[in-house]
């Protein structure tokens, strides 16, 4: 009884952690369908989010210390950083992806290790290369209950991914700009002849797919701390959630994420993997998805054209 | 200040050596690979190993490390070269830290006062750089010349035709997986040979000094030089190295943190993919139209050198 | 002398069938015509035959060997040569690079060594090898008349010099049977005219030809034999005449045009 509790808390834990890895995923998987490149910089970009997160949280929280203008200043800070890191993306997709799109298939993902390079390096110079802690925006008790503990942050962060996903599946499905969007990832020529804008959907993608990675990474922050290179683990956790899941399709990194997280919460303890060599399996992890499951639980196989 | 111009001309030696092996790997056959640091890695501790624990002499141990590192190109090139460019290249990145993981988790600290390399009795320490620079350099023209060899052979073309279109080169009779595999495992080895030459310098070896950015450094090299150029690999690792050591060389340390250079070398990399993906220097056009053969063109030179006299 | 014959070949994406129990055949010294609205699975049972795709079920005999399943490399040094639909040249190689890559596996083979000293071969004589290559090359260039561009970048060639020396570069390996994927898509009627030549010319070399080809005059006018795909399943097969005069044929094919 007592292990099956520790299990339940394992996934409980896992749940959370896997939340965060599909908010990030969708960036990969959102970008991938589109333009069949993996945005390297995506993980930096939840990096430069969870900065932009923090400055602005202390910042506010330096005006007033009442309980509820905290929980507000965090909102406030998630939402500013959201914005920003947009911005951001949009900003990259123009300059550094957009001029190689009908380049050979090396260069794009060349300019993305660049773009990765200049982000990561550029806030090391900014914040220095020490870690720091991200301060909750409430009491942070474990509530219990029938032996199992989850932190009012621990909600936090399955409420906020939850309520994000849930929109993004709105907007995905139901709008006209969404529906323009899978359009488009299904067919770019052709989605371009039946009138639709493709620059304007691939600089939402590119967007959306960045505000999501700054949510991922204000709440990573929590469980991780912030620091410059925090995005290189994260990100590619999150990239093989994106390929779990079957890289290209938006349920799919849901659930890989989601899957990533329990994997990862669960298998740890189960397999004592000592904290050295948890990068290492990891990493192992990695390969062995692309090797063995290349096109993921939801994704299409898809094959050149001779 | 020549001190630091010398330390940039023995570190643009290794780049070189290591780019070179790079640009068999991405700028011949087109396979994008982030591991070299990995390979750089092996080699180093290669040398390390045998000189500190064994007492072996360090040119036993270049070859060692060349095969070694070569090995585990194989070992990391059977499984993963037949993954399409994105993948391939994140699942080299996460093998050359895995490489970097098992070695910081073995010994954090790595291992320092390494034996001196010696030849004919001439002990080369690191006080004495000019000597270095020799040995290095002349490695590099030696592996240069064996390279564009390589390149300009019925091998390299086919790896060539591999980066170019790889259902075309199978329809023209090629093993497409041997040539990918061959390419790949002489690139590491390569790799592995710098980071002999590393050791030799240095003298100590650390897990921390074969990260993710040493790849990207090398990556760069090629890039900034021209992919598929061999010449222009060289150059673009002078290049990077100046850029590398350029506070030290200006005495501006203080001013310019070293991630200013890390960010050029990322600004490096978006700019020539958007100007001038082909690099500095461009592709290396041979002309096959020369029915000499090398001797004869030999002949020719050492003839036109004598009219000159 | 059939010198190709497919056997129940069937290959399935997933639920479609793109070649459905099709019994092809080529005739030795034959220009051989495949012919089919688009879709019909013509460039899939090329695939199928080049060893570019496996095919699901049914079997491959070439020149009396199965050669089901291997490789495009292993079926290409058997003696079977192609083009591609959407002309796949070495771009950033120069012209004659393109048709040295031909001969890659025709050059420097020395049946008393094994492959890796073949390999060591190749580095250490490299020049004689190359010089060997080139002159061969060269009189490929010379068969097309385009050896003037022979230092030019594959990709600076105008479109059906590209096509002609995507052919030059198939023939370089002295195929036995030689495959063309649509060799006059996107050509003017001069350059088409010039391609009946061609193709004139590599018959009589000994070559035997299978072209993909929806330019009917084209097909009407060399083609020894004819076999006619549509839905993935052979409808007809004869000499020109009687495919004209097919049923069948004008249904799903012919009769589209006169609407």
């Amino acid at each position: 009884m007592a292990t099956l509790t520790l299990y339940i808390q394992y996934i409980v834990n896992g749940l959370t952690l896997g939340a965060i890895y599909s908010l990030i995923a969708l960036g990969y998987t959102m970008v991938y369908g589109i333009l069949k490149f993996i945005n390297f910089a995506h993980g930096d970009i939840l990096m430069v989010g969870a900065f932009i997160g923090l400055v602005v949280y202390q910042a506010l929280l330096g005006t007033s210390a009442s309980p509820v203008w905290m929980v507000a200043a965090f909102f406030i800070a998630m939402i500013v950083s959201m914005v920003l890191c947009a911005l951001l993306g949009m900003f990259i997709e123009r300059v550094a992806y957009k001029p190689l799109r009908n380049a050979n298939r090396l260069a794009p993902l060349l300019s993305a290790i660049g773009v990765s390079f200049i982000l990561s390096n550029g806030a090391a110079w900014i914040f220095g290369t020490q870690s720091r802690r991200f301060p909750y925006p409430f009491d942070n008790t474990p509530i219990t209950f029938f032996g199992i503990s989850i932190t009012p942050h621990q909600i936090l962060m399955l409420v906020v991914s939850i309520s994000m996903m849930l929109l993004l599946a709105f907007f995905v499905n139901k709008t006209k700009m969404g529906k323009a969007m899978r359009a488009t990832s299904l067919d770019q020529p052709t989605s371009a002849l039946m009138g639709i804008n493709v620059n304007r959907v691939i600089s939402l993608t590119f967007a959306i797919g960045s505000a999501l990675a700054a949510v991922g990474g204000i709440l990573a922050a929590f469980d991780f701390r912030v620091y410059p290179s925090m995005g290189t683990m994260t990100g590619l956790k999150a990239f093989v959630a994106a390929v779990i899941g079957g890289i290209g399709s938006i349920p799919g990194a849901m659930i890989g994420g989601i899957l990533l997280g329990i994997l990862e919460a669960v298998g740890a303890p189960l397999l004592h993997i000592p904290n050295g060599l948890k990068d290492t399996v990891a990493f192992a992890v990695l390969i062995i998805v692309l090797l063995l499951r290349p096109e993921g639980i939801l994704g299409k196989n898809e094959r050149e054209k001779v | 200040m020549i001190n630091f111009f010398m330390l940039i001309l023995i570190y643009s030696g290794v780049y070189a050596l290591m780019a070179i092996g790079q640009n068999c790997i991405t700028g011949s056959t087109g396979m994008l690979s982030l591991c070299h640091a990995g390979f750089f890695c092996i080699g180093s501790y290669v040398t390390a190993i045998m000189c500190k624990m064994f007492g072996i002499s360090f040119w036993l141990s270049l070859p060692v490390a060349a095969l070694a590192a070569g090995f585990v190109g194989f070992l990391i090139g059977v499984p993963t070269l037949r993954l399409k460019g994105d993948y391939l290249c994140i699942a080299t990145l996460g093998l050359g830290e895995i490489i970097r993981n098992i070695a910081t988790n073995i010994n954090p600290v790595g291992i320092t006062s390494i034996p001196r390399a010696s030849l004919f009795g001439y002990q080369f320490s690191s006080r004495n750089k000019g000597a270095f620079i020799i040995l290095i350099w002349v490695f590099v023209l030696i592996f240069y010349i064996l390279f564009q060899q390589l390149a300009h052979s019925r091998l390299g073309r086919a790896m060539n035709a591999i980066r170019e279109d790889e259902v075309a080169a199978q329809s023209n009779g090629i093993n497409v997986t041997k040539y990918k595999i061959s390419s790949f495992v002489l690139g590491a080895a390569i790799g592995g040979i710098a980071g002999s030459f590393q050791t030799a310098y240095t003298l100590t070896v650390s897990p921390s000094s074969y990260t993710f950015m040493v790849s990207v450094m090398v990556l760069c090299t090629v890039v900034l030089g021209g992919m598929g150029n061999a010449k222009a690999v060289i150059l673009g690792a002078f290049i990077i190295q100046f850029i590398s050591y350029f506070q030290q060389l200006t005495g501006l340390t203080n001013i310019i943190p070293p991630q200013a250079n890390q960010m050029i070398f990322g600004l490096i990399l978006v700019v020539m993919m958007i100007w001038r993906p082909q690099g500095l220097l461009g592709r290396d056009k041979y002309r096959y139209g020369d029915p000499r053969t090398f001797k004869e063109k030999l002949l020719a030179v050492a003839k036109r050198k004598g009219g000159e006299r | 002398m059939k010198i190709l014959t497919t056997d129940h070949l069937t290959r399935e994406f997933g639920g479609v069938i793109a070649v459905n129990d099709v019994n092809f055949s080529v005739e030795q010294g034959l220009v051989t015509g495949l012919i089919g609205p688009n879709g019909a699975g013509k460039t899939t049972l090329f695939n199928q035959i080049t060893g570019v795709d496996k095919p699901t079920r049914g079997t491959i005999t070439f020149d009396g060997k199965d050669i089901t399943g291997l490789p495009a490399w292993k079926v290409s040094r058997l003696g079977i040569a192609r083009t591609f639909q959407n002309i796949r040249l070495y771009k950033e190689l120069t012209v004659v690079e393109n048709v040295m890559m031909g001969l890659h596996f025709k050059v420097g083979k020395d049946p008393f060594h094994g492959r890796f000293l073949q390999a060591v071969k190749s580095y250490v004589f490299a020049q004689r090898e190359n010089r060997e290559m080139y002159e061969r090359a060269m009189e490929w260039l010379h068969f097309f008349g385009i050896e003037s561009h022979a230092q030019d970048f594959a990709r600076s060639l105008p479109y059906g010099m590209q096509r002609e020396l995507e052919i030059a570069r198939a023939l370089a390996a002295d195929p036995k049977l030689l495959f063309l994927d649509e060799p006059a898509a996107g050509m003017n009627p001069a350059e088409t005219a010039h391609l009946m030549d061609v193709v004139d010319k590599i018959r009589s070399l000994g070559v035997t030809v299978v072209l993909i080809e929806h330019d009917m005059k084209l097909v009407m006018n060399i083609c020894d034999q004819i076999t006619v795909l549509n839905f993935g399943t052979k409808i007809a097969e004869g000499t020109p005449q009687a495919i004209k005069q097919n049923k069948d044929v004008i249904e799903a094919y012919l009769g589209k045009e006169e609407e």
